[in-house]
């Protein structure tokens, strides 16, 4: 067990290290806007007096290096600073909406992973046939579509025509489980839609790429009947390029969420980092970016040591 | 009426099919005529003449790609790209380029006009030769498809103002007008002509994916081509810093520079190009890393010859295949995140006609249970899929990759 710990521990210093660099490259974008922030925050018409004050207050006068540690520091506990907008804590503009994003990619991965997984092996398994193709044509266009097309074909079939769910995912604190699940069902299905189509394809080439390999053509030629070919000899080795799957496609989540909480008017953290671009709030537009950067790093953290667990010949890089 | 003469028409088809023992076709006619039937006492006419229609516009669709795809084969075969090549080049494109010029001060067409016209003529004559018939006769009827709707997207881009019967940001009427002869999808939320905008729109949303995409390739492609002729350090460092870079989610990246510099084209361009960059660098360092270590690379190196030298002549003409499918899946990335970001308006701003803002902007429409605002959808969703099925098929040809 003790290499696979250090290996783990490995992945996750580099993960780490690719981290840092990340929240280097956000800070020090920030840094290079024209002018400064506090003059970004006032407009061309401040006067000089008010930007030194401005500059004083948001401790612009020190060395980027310094402003960058104190930041960083600040970060690690989850404290992000002031919003130039509204003065308020960061913290509290976006806390409650990280919940609510989290909640909604948790919903789509909740349906998306076991029904696309298993499409997935149906499809392999049917390959060449013309449900496979069919499949193909079909994944491929959800792929290729933008979410908000999606979206919106949802709110005008499943919302202004047949009635049957809300357009707006407008969600309070009162609400029981059941409402928030009917309320944000079609933000949750657009997702599930969009990644459903990545997975199945992903799944499809893991199994077919595994069903081509001697050991399955040794099985079937000694007689084993298909289903136990597929369970006792191709199940075991394909978690790695599922796990893989699964933990891609959940950090894709993470970006197509932006775009449907848009379209759906939903509380999340996604809206909060478009209003907060469009208004040049760049403490929030650092968090929220910070936040989706290690949400990413993350999963893809995941995916790897997931890969690690369930593989061994990958413990034992040659 | 319709029912019967619905049914009778596919019974005879795929009894003709049986009878010609067309295993295809008649499994495909004989599904047909299932699913009508039991969608049609499940739900009455109205959804047995959405089964209609819908197989209608894929037979279409399928002739049309057929057509399309024997078209080329025949302008292939005829050797329509032969006059571009060889010796008399300069003089033919001397020729075409006069006549075009000619062309210009009798119909007023402008120079980017004809500029781009003699690039996509170029685009199109040069590569149908008599070899690419034999693999145009193996395409896919889907990746036919692809090509006529990039041929058809490509000519109303080229040709918008004088397809487009208004003006891209002119106010003909008032907001929301609805269709009728002379507005053919009506008005948009300020009263201009929701049509022409689209025709518009294919040739800002498209070229500004173009261009951005073609940066990122340029960009991705000389680093990567340098990292693996170069090696050792330089190799490194730019593999590690394409890492940080795309550990970062691409939309949030753009988020944070279009904050910065503001939303304006050249900053959304160079913001894909950095982007989208390190996977082309990925992809190229891969497949120039297993070209260097070819032995006519070292001779070409033991002759002395220098670093460009070998990138142009050497490495290059040994790894189009792949670049080529590659540029085609870049430009659907770049172009669902170029319409993802004028959706969020952050894109080409107003009053430029961009399809993902027209989304935005008439969005109010749907509520009503109007599908306007989804056309521009729609357009961007046909074009990457055209894209793709293309990419897949030229993927598939170019690695010899058969699954199985």
């Amino acid at each position: 067990m003790g290499d696979i710990a250090r290996l783990i521990g490995q992945r996750f210093g580099l993960g780490l290290i690719i981290l840092l660099a990340i929240s280097i490259i956000i800070f020090f974008m920030v840094e290079l806007l024209p002018g400064d922030i506090a003059q970004a925050v006032l407009g061309q018409s401040a006067t000089e007096d008010n930007l030194a004050a401005l500059r004083k207050e948001m401790g612009l006068d020190k060395p980027a290096v310094v402003r960058y540690l104190a930041w960083l520091k600040d970060a690690v506990l989850f404290d992000f600073g002031n919003s130039v907008v509204t003065q308020e804590k960061v913290t509290t503009i976006i806390g409650d909406r990280f919940l609510n994003t989290l909640f909604l990619a948790a919903y789509a991965a909740v349906i998306a992973v076991p029904v696309s997984i298993a499409l997935g092996v149906v499809v392999a398994l049917l390959r060449n046939s013309i449900f496979d193709r069919v499949a193909n044509v079909v994944t491929l266009s959800f792929i290729s579509s933008p979410e908000f097309f999606l979206g919106y074909i949802l709110i005008l079939y499943f919302s202004v025509n047949w009635g049957l769910f809300p357009a707006i995912a407008s969600i309070s604190e009162g609400m029981n489980f059941l409402q928030l699940l009917e309320r944000t069902f079609l933000p949750a299905l657009t997702l599930v839609l969009v990644v459903m189509a990545h997975m199945m394809r992903m799944t499809r080439a893991a199994i077919i790429n595994l069903l081509a390999s001697p050991y399955i053509e040794m099985a079937k030629l000694k007689g084993t009947p298909p289903w136990r070919v597929i369970v006792s000899h191709a199940l075991p080795n394909a978690w790695a390029p599922i796990i893989n799957v699964i933990a891609l496609n959940l950090a894709y989540l993470i970006t197509g969420v932006v775009l449907v909480e848009v379209v759906f008017v939903y509380p999340g953290i996604g809206q909060a980092l478009v209003d907060a671009v469009s208004k040049r709030d760049f403490p929030v537009v650092q968090a929220c970016c910070l936040i989706f950067a290690s949400t990413f790093i993350l999963l893809n953290l995941a995916a790897d040591i997931g890969a690690i667990l369930t593989n061994p010949r990958l413990r034992h890089p040659k | 009426m319709f029912v019967i003469v619905y049914f009778a028409a596919l019974l005879v088809g795929s009894s003709v099919a049986a009878y010609f023992n067309q295993r295809t076709p008649f499994l495909l006619l004989f599904t047909l005529t299932l699913v009508s039937m039991v969608l049609g006492i499940v739900g009455g006419r109205g959804a047995l003449e959405m089964v209609a229609i819908g197989a209608g516009v894929l037979a279409a669709a399928a002739m049309v790609s057929y057509g399309f795809k024997e078209f080329l084969i025949q302008m292939a075969e005829g050797d329509a790209g032969a006059f571009l090549k060889g010796g008399s080049t300069l003089l033919t494109a001397l020729a075409v380029f006069t006549a075009l010029t000619l062309m210009s001060f009798w119909f007023g067409w402008g120079i980017t006009e004809i500029f781009v016209g003699l690039i996509m003529l170029t685009l199109i004559l040069a590569p149908l030769s008599p070899e690419t018939a034999k693999e145009l006769r193996t395409a896919p009827l889907t990746a036919a498809f692809g090509m006529f709707v990039i041929f058809i997207y490509a000519v109303l881009g080229i040709f918008a103002p004088w397809i487009a019967p208004s003006g891209e940001a002119e106010v003909i009427t008032q907001a929301f007008a609805p269709a009728d002869e002379n507005l053919l999808l009506g008005a948009d939320q300020l009263g201009r002509d929701m049509f022409s905008r689209i025709v518009y729109g294919a040739r800002n949303s498209v070229g500004l994916a173009i261009v951005a995409t073609l940066s990122a390739f340029i960009l991705g492609a000389l680093a990567g081509l340098l990292a693996a002729t170069k090696g050792g350090w330089f190799d490194q460092f730019m593999g590690r810093f394409a890492d940080v870079i795309m550990s970062i989610p691409s939309l949030i990246f753009s988020l944070l520079m279009l904050s910065i510099f503001g939303p304006e084209i050249h900053v959304i361009i160079i913001a894909v190009a950095i982007i989208y960059a390190p996977r082309v660098f990925r992809l190229t360092r891969a497949v120039a890393g297993n070209v260097v270590v070819m032995d006519y690379i070292e001779a070409a190196k033991l002759r002395g010859e220098g670093t460009w030298y070998l990138i142009r002549k050497e490495i290059l003409p040994n790894s189009t295949a792949p670049l080529v499918a590659e540029f085609g899946l870049e430009f659907c990335f770049v172009f669902l995140l170029v319409a993802g970001l004028s959706f969020l308006g952050l894109g080409i701003q107003p009053p430029t006609a961009d399809w993902g803002s027209m989304v935005r902007d008439n969005a109010t429409l749907i509520s009503f249970g109007d599908i306007t605002p989804l056309i521009p959808a729609a357009a961007i969703a046909l074009l990457t899929i055209a894209v793709n099925f293309v990419v897949d098929w030229m993927l598939f040809r170019s690695s010899g990759l058969k699954e199985n």
